[in-house]
C-alpha cells in the first residue's frame, strides 16, 4: 500500500549503496551469543575478499567473547539473507553475492555462549 | 431587585466561549478552510455528535493552570534552595533523569507542535478546542519538566544540551522518529497515534514508572512535576477515548483504518516503552515494581478491560499484543544488556546491578532472569572486576521502523534473535520483528526515508568516522565525563564526596578497549 498524503508522495531510499561512498554495509548475526546485543553492521568495501574480511572485522568484533578463540568460520554454518550459504575465502565479498545491507547467519555448533545460554 | 445579569452556567459558558465561537462558512469553502479532513479516508457525518472530552473554557483554564504553576515554582525554588540533588536515594537514579530530558521531554514539544497543527484542521469545533489546550498543556509540560530538572544539570553530568541530542544521538532516535511518524500523518491518525494509543492506553506506563520512581528515590521536584501534570493528562485521557469513540460511531467503514492504527501504534509504543522497562528494573536504586508487574496491571488488566469495551464497534485487540505480553519477562534485560555495551555512546551510565538488585530481579522474573540474563551479567562483572569493562566497539544492525538495535528475540524463543528482512524495490530492509515489518510493508515509502543513526555515521554525515568524533562532535556528548561506566565516574566521584564515602578505584570507568 501506498502513504495516503494529501498531495503527490515521492521519495527516495535513503540508504542506497551509491550513498557509502563507495563502501556498503554488512550485517553479521552470530547465533546463541546474544552477549552482542544484535547483529553487527559493518561498513566494508565490497572488494574485500571473505578472508579479509573474517581476518580483519569479524574476528576483532568477536574477541571479547570467550567462545570467539574456538571458532573456525571455515567449518561454521553459514547463512547468506536467509539462504544456506558456502563462503570462498579468496573471492570479494560483492563477488559471491555478499551486497550491501546483506546478512550472514553464522552458527556455530557446539558453542552456545556463556554458561550455555545463548549469551 | 431584577437582574438580569445571571450568572451562567458552566456548561453554558462553555457553549457560548467555543463551539458558538465556530460558524458557518458563506464566501468560503469547508474543503478548502480544512483540507485535511478527508484525506486519510475517515468518514464524519456529524461533527455535533462529538462529546466535549472537558467542559473547560479558555478563562477558567488559564486560572487553573497559573494556580499549579504558583506551586510548582515555589517547591522548586526550595529544592534548589534546600540543594535538593543531595536528598536522592543514590546519583545512579540521575541517570533515569537523564534518559526523560532528552527522550521524553522533547515529545512534549512534538506533541504541542502536533497538536496545534491538528487542532487546525478539524472542520468540528469541540474537537479544534480540546486539541488546542491540549498544545498548550504540552508547551507547559515541556517547560516544567526542563526547569524541574535544571537543578540536577548544576550537580551532575549529562543534562546540557538535551535538545541538541534528542536530534542526533542514536537511541533517541528511537523517541524522535516515533513522534515524527505520528506528526507527519493524518489529522485522524495523530490523534490515534498519541491521544488514543499513547496517552489512554499506553501513557501509565510512561508517567507512573518516572514520577512513582522520583518519589520513591527522593527527587521532590520531579514528583511534584508529576502533581502538577497529572489533572491535565487525566483530560488528555478523556480526549484520547473520545475521540476513538466518536471516529467509530461516525460510520463502519472508519473501522478497518481505525484498527489498523492501533495496531501500528500500539507496537510502535510498546517498542517505545522498552526504553522505560529498563528503566524501572535497572536504573531505580529504590524500585517502584517490575516492568512485569506494570504490563499486567495498566497493558493486561486495564487494557484488556478496555478492548473489551470497545469490542462493540467491532474493534478487537492489538495485532502484536501476545508478543508484548510474552516480551514483559525479556525486554528490560535484553535493552539494559544493550545500553551496557554501548554506553560510550551514550549521555547517561550504565552499570552492573548490585548482587541484591540481581536477586530482585530473579524474584520478580523467575522464569528467566537466572535462566537467560543473569550469566550474561555475572560474565561482565567478572570481566570489570579485572578491569576488563566490556563494551561493543562495532555497530549495531537497527530496525528499519522502530530503530531500536535488533535486538529483540522470538516471542517463544529467547535464545534466537526475531530478526526479519525484505527487499523492496530492489533495496534490503531489516526489521527487529513481525511488528515492525508489518508497519514497513503497510506505508514503505514513509520508511525508506528513515535516518538511521548507524547509517548515517557509515555515510559520513556525523562529523566523523570513528565513535569518540561522532559522540563529542556530533552528539555533544562530554567523552570521558557524560558517557562509559558509572563506576568510577565523575557522578560517582561526586557523589562520594557529597555522601562522604571514599573512592573505590578497583571498577574504575575508563576500559582498555573503550572506543
Ligand atoms: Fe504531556
Ligand atoms: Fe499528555
Ligand atoms: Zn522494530
Amino acid at each position: 500500500m501506498s502513504v495516503k498524503a494529501i498531495s503527490d508522495y515521492i521519495t527516495q531510499p535513503k540508504d542506497t549503496v551509491a550513498n557509502f561512498n563507495g563502501m556498503q554495509v554488512v550485517y553479521v548475526y552470530w547465533v546463541k551469543h546474544l552477549m552482542y546485543c544484535s547483529p553487527f553492521a559493518f561498513l566494508v568495501s565490497p572488494d574485500m575478499t571473505l578472508a579479509g574480511f573474517f581476518a580483519e572485522v569479524l574476528r576483532p568484533a568477536i574477541k571479547d567473547h570467550p567462545d570467539s578463540t574456538r571458532v573456525n568460520f571455515m567449518e561454521a554454518q553459514w547463512l547468506l539473507n536467509g539462504q544456506a550459504f558456502s563462503p570462498t575465502p579468496e573471492v570479494a565479498l560483492l563477488a559471491q553475492g555478499i551486497d550491501h545491507k546483506s546478512m550472514l547467519t553464522l552458527t556455530t555448533p557446539g558453542l552456545s555462549g556463556i554458561n550455555g545460554c545463548a549469551s | 431587585m431584577a437582574t438580569n445579569k445571571k450568572k451562567l452556567s458552566l456548561k453554558d459558558k462553555y457553549q457560548y466561549l467555543t463551539r458558538d465561537m465556530a460558524w458557518e462558512p458563506s464566501y468560503q469553502s469547508k474543503k478548502d478552510i480544512f483540507p485535511q479532513e478527508d484525506f486519510e479516508g475517515i468518514k464524519i457525518t456529524d461533527w455535533d455528535k462529538w462529546e466535549d472530552p472537558f467542559r473547560l473554557t479558555m478563562d477558567a483554564y488559564w486560572k487553573y493552570q497559573a494556580e499549579k504553576e504558583k506551586k510548582l515554582y515555589a517547591i522548586f525554588d526550595a529544592f534548589a534552595q534546600n540543594n535538593g540533588h543531595q536528598n536522592i536515594s543514590d546519583a545512579r537514579y540521575v541517570n533515569a533523569l537523564k534518559l526523560f530530558l532528552t527522550g521524553v521531554s522533547p515529545l512534549e514539544y512534538g506533541a504541542f507542535q502536533g497538536y496545534s497543527r491538528v487542532g487546525r484542521q478539524f472542520s468540528g469545533a469541540g474537537a479544534r478546542t480540546a486539541c488546542q489546550m491540549q498544545a498548550i498543556d504540552e508547551l507547559r509540560h515541556v517547560q516544567t519538566q526542563i526547569h524541574a530538572m535544571s537543578h540536577y544539570n548544576k550537580h551532575f553530568n549529562g543534562l546540557h544540551d538535551f535538545a541538541h541530542m534528542h536530534d542526533r544521538i542514536w537511541f533517541l532516535s528511537v523517541p524522535k522518529s516515533f513522534f515524527d511518524d505520528a506528526r507527519s500523518a493524518g489529522p485522524f491518525e495523530f490523534l490515534t497515534a498519541i491521544s488514543f494509543s499513547f496517552e489512554y492506553v499506553l501513557t501509565n506506563l510512561l508517567f507512573v514508572p518516572f514520577m512513582s520512581g522520583a518519589a520513591y528515590n527522593g527527587d521532590m521536584a520531579t514528583v511534584t512535576f508529576g502533581f502538577s501534570a497529572q489533572s491535565d493528562e487525566a483530560r488528555h485521557m478523556t480526549l484520547g477515548l473520545e475521540v476513538i469513540k466518536f471516529m467509530l460511531e461516525q460510520h463502519e467503514d472508519n473501522v478497518p483504518i481505525i484498527q489498523h492504527w492501533i495496531d501500528k501504534w500500539f507496537w510502535r509504543g510498546y517498542r517505545l516503552l522498552s526504553l522505560v522497562s529498563m528503566m524501572m528494573d535497572y536504573m531505580l536504586p529504590n524500585k517502584v515494581m517490575s516492568w512485569k508487574d506494570a504490563w499486567e496491571v495498566y497493558y493486561e488488566q486495564n487494557g484488556g478491560a478496555l478492548f473489551k469495551d470497545l469490542e462493540r464497534y467491532g474493534i478487537r485487540p492489538p495485532k502484536y499484543q501476545d508478543e508484548a505480553n510474552k516480551g514483559k519477562e525479556h525486554i528490560s534485560h535484553q535493552l539494559w544488556a544493550t545500553f551496557y555495551q554501548y554506553c560510550q555512546a551514550t549521555n547517561f551510565h550504565t552499570w552492573i546491578p548490585s548482587e541484591e538488585e540481581m536477586n530482585w530481579l530473579s524474584e520478580q522474573y523467575p522464569d528467566t532472569f537466572d535462566q537467560y540474563y543473569r550469566p550474561r551479567f555475572e560474565h561482565w562483572q567478572a570481566l570489570q572486576e579485572k578491569g576488563e569493562r566490556f563494551y561493543n566497539n562495532t555497530l549495531p544492525q537497527l530496525c528499519q521502523v522502530c530503530q531500536v538495535p535488533a535486538l529483540f528475540t522470538e516471542p517463544d524463543d529467547p535464545t534466537k534473535l526475531s530478526h526479519r528482512s525484505l527487499e523492496h524495490e530492489g533495496e534490503r530492509y531489516h526489521f527487529c520483528s513481525d511488528g515492525c515489518c508489518d508497519i514497513f510493508k503497510y506505508e514503505p515509502d514513509k520508511y525508506i526515508q528513515a535516518w538511521l543513526p548507524v547509517h548515517q555515521i557509515y555515510q559520513g554525515n556525523c562529523e566523523g568516522a570513528d565513535v569518540e568524533t561522532v559522540v563529542t562532535k556530533y552528539y555533544h556528548i562530554d567523552a570521558g565525563r557524560d558517557n562509559f561506566e558509572y563506576l568510577g565516574s565523575p557522578d560517582h566521584k561526586r557523589w562520594q564526596a557529597i555522601k562522604g564515602q571514599k573512592p573505590d578505584e578497583s571498577q574504575a570507568a575508563k576500559p582498555k578497549n573503550a572506543a
